[in-house]
């Protein structure tokens, strides 16, 4: 068997100019290797026996299409993933916004919500979810209708609760789910503040202000231009003296908002200052 | 000798002796990056750059997502993040689904690098106890770069080359004390 992609660089433009004419969606500024793989790895896991059957799929297929979105763009997500950026959050981020009369806060490519749900409960144990609220949003629709179930595979709560007692939670984990078979379903309670809703971070405009943004390994499948114009996206929606959080690996550096943000000690988190 | 723009390293298990060995051998002068992946548990990044950075007076770093790759430069892979090579010689980082339950993933970098670095690629296969990394020496070869791997009988764990060996048409097997020479000859 060979092991030579299916789909090569000439094939990725020709798909990347399909989808943006046909359905409005942009993948121009996504970082080529990546898209790459991800383009080879859903053609080989459906089958795909040629180039054309592949592309005309795509271009006529509407539910095939949301599919297409789907696995190209990565879902891997967990609660309370990198536990220390949780407890940066919880020891700093969020008592200083406690003086806050109401959070909105911004999880910009929230993919299945796993982050939203970790968000919600340390709010909850602050006693600030009642004045908060989570704007959870991603490109993907599929995604946003799992995350609004707020069930999660039961066999992930092992690994989630050790995050969570990592980032300094304090209460019996399993008491914000009820098991019921394979699956682990959260209380109703915490999502009475969540928000859902499809954002294209390429495409569509800053639709309120916050006081908080989490943004967490979605840019580094963007390349730098399409980084710089997310960042002012982020800018642009952010309150003076607010908080940018971003993945471990990504960074506000040699953008054109770097000079008006300072980074808190260790973790990716950026407080605006203008 | 083979021409070289990027040396690639991976390895698991019993890996991370053999570089200890052989980095401080290595000449100061090559004129390609060398850029290893590594099995490892999460979070303990600086800790291994520290560790190899006092072994070598190359430069060692993290990767950092888009930047340049640069000669006589080692780049190591962050933990719990795929490296993927851009056509304009810059890194990208992915953080989708493990494969062969690893987070780097020896082929989801040697894949890349052998789309990008073509017959100008050569990867070394290092101890360890999973196969990872041996259908990626398999494309590189394909695209004409040289694949190697340690010699099993020296290895900690002898899976990973092993495998290598009996899949994958590897183009040398060397022995610990003979991977710097080989290294220091690549142009």
């Amino acid at each position: 068997m060979s092991s030579l992609p299916s789909i090569n660089d000439e094939q990725v433009e020709t798909l990347i100019d399909d989808v943006l004419e046909q359905y409005g969606y942009d993948f121009t500024g996504y970082s080529r290797a990546s898209l790459k793989r991800r383009l080879n790895r859903l053609y080989s896991l459906d089958k795909q026996v040629s180039f054309a059957e592949f592309r005309y799929k795509i271009g006529s297929d509407s539910v095939y299409f949301k599919r297409f979105v789907e696995q190209i763009t990565v879902n891997v997500t967990e609660m309370f993933r990198d536990p220390s950026f949780y407890k940066a959050l919880r020891d700093k981020v969020l008592p200083t916004l406690a003086t806050h009369p109401f959070i909105r806060i911004w999880l910009a490519g929230c993919s299945t919500g796993e982050e939203a749900y970790s968000m919600a409960i340390v709010l909850k144990e602050l006693n600030l979810l009642q004045k908060s609220l989570i704007y959870a949003t991603d490109i993907n629709p599929t995604v946003l209708e799992k995350a609004a179930q707020g069930m999660f595979p039961l066999s992930q709560m092992k690994q989630y609760s050790e995050n969570y007692i990592a980032s300094g939670g304090k209460e019996d984990f399993s008491s914000y789910y009820s098991a019921n078979y394979a699956v682990a379903k959260f209380d109703v309670d915490l999502k009475e503040k969540m928000i859902f809703s499809t954002h294209n971070l390429v495409a569509d405009h800053s639709f309120n202000e916050f006081q908080l943004i989490l943004c967490r390994n979605v840019l580094i499948y963007f390349d730098r231009d399409l980084q710089f114009k997310v960042l002012q996206l982020f800018d642009n929606s952010l309150e003076n003296l607010g908080f940018l959080a971003l993945g471990t690996k990504e960074t506000t550096d040699f953008s054109p908002i770097s000079k008006r943000y300072k980074r808190l000690e260790m973790e990716k988190i950026w407080r605006k200052d203008s | 000798m083979k021409n070289c723009d990027a040396l690639l390293i991976g390895g698991s298990a019993g890996s991370l002796d053999v570089l200890i060995k052989v980095l401080p051998s290595i000449a100061i002068d090559i004129t390609f990056p060398i850029i290893i992946v590594l099995h490892r548990k999460k979070g303990t990044d600086s800790l291994l750059s520290d560790l190899l950075s006092s072994k070598t007076k190359l430069i060692v770093k993290e990767v950092e997502e888009k930047e340049n790759i640069l000669p006589r430069t080692i780049y190591i892979v962050p933990s719990d993040y795929h490296l993927l090579i851009e056509k304009d010689f810059t890194f990208s980082l992915d953080y989708s689904e493990k494969v062969n339950y690893s987070r780097p993933s020896i082929d989801v970098t040697f894949q890349s690098a052998a789309e990008v670095y073509k017959d100008k690629l050569v990867c070394l296969l290092l101890s360890g106890s999973n196969a990872d990394g041996v259908n990626g020496l398999i494309t590189v070869k394909e695209f004409g770069g040289e694949i190697v791997v340690q010699d099993p009988k020296t290895a900690q764990v002898d899976y990973m080359p092993g495998q290598a060996i009996l899949r994958a048409n590897v183009d040398e097997v060397l022995e610990i004390e003979q991977m710097a020479d080989y290294i220091n000859n690549l142009k």
